[in-house]
């Protein structure tokens, strides 16, 4: 078995597993929110009512940690696939990583304002 | 080795069969989401700025551009779902075959493209 120290679950058996779980849960979340757009007058009071929920923002922000998670497998698969010199690969990979982070503390920002 | 061996790197007589084209379409869609969600935090963010924001994202969106860049992300969005829903499917041992990868390609390809065009006469 081949290990590589840059993928997230050190094993593919494992990293298959994070990109399945994440997928359902970007799936739902992104078949909610297409729904809701579809079915609701989307206006300023039923936005904002909207991310005023708790479950809602709970949801969001499982959704945001899974688009890390399903990021980092999926950009970790693309870049060893197609950047074969190391340094430049960590640094691609490395960069993706930082924007990911800013991702998800931005989304607690914009989602529990604070 | 076998100098007999026959060799074609005419590139121009290579083509890529369909599931092939899906693949890679599925991780170009991935890279396009992952750069947009940049856009669309950034949307969020003012939408729940308080009424003032919310407006501001409404005007930006009847532009053109902004019209034309929240299609892209949109019809990226719909293809990686179509094409990760196909891969959750084949996880359950569904169209695993040669004739099953080639099919669940097409109904992939039509159906992304289906849902892209109704996305496109949503948005304008």
């Amino acid at each position: 078995m081949v290990n590589s120290v840059t993928n997230l679950g050190r094993s593919g058996v494992y990293d298959w597993m994070v990109q399945r779980v994440s997928a359902y849960v970007l799936a739902l979340y992104t078949l909610f929110l297409l729904g809701f757009m579809l079915t609701t007058d989307v206006n300023y009071e039923s936005w904002s009512a909207l991310f005023g929920q708790t479950w809602f923002r709970i949801f969001s922000l499982m959704t945001l940690i899974s688009l890390g998670a399903h990021a980092w497998v999926g950009l970790w698969t693309v870049t060893t696939d197609y950047i074969k010199a190391t340094a430049l690969r960590f640094l691609v990979q490395a960069a993706c990583g930082a924007v990911m982070f800013v991702y998800v503390v931005w989304g607690i920002k914009i989602l529990w304002g604070l | 080795m076998n100098k007999q061996r026959p060799v074609n790197l005419d590139l121009s007589k290579f083509h890529f069969p369909l599931p092939a084209i899906t693949s890679i379409l599925h991780r170009i869609s991935g890279i396009i989401i992952f750069v947009g969600v940049a856009f669309l935090l950034c949307g969020l963010d003012m939408s729940l700025s308080g009424e003032e924001g919310f407006n501001q994202v409404s005007e930006l969106l009847d532009g053109f551009l902004a019209k034309l860049i929240i299609w892209g992300i949109l019809s990226a969005l719909l293809y990686h779902l179509v094409a990760g829903i196909k891969h959750l499917i084949m996880d359950m041992g569904i169209g695993e075959t040669l004739p099953g990868g080639r099919l669940a390609a097409k109904i992939t390809l039509v159906v992304s493209i289906v849902l892209i065009v109704l996305a496109g006469v949503w948005i304008w």
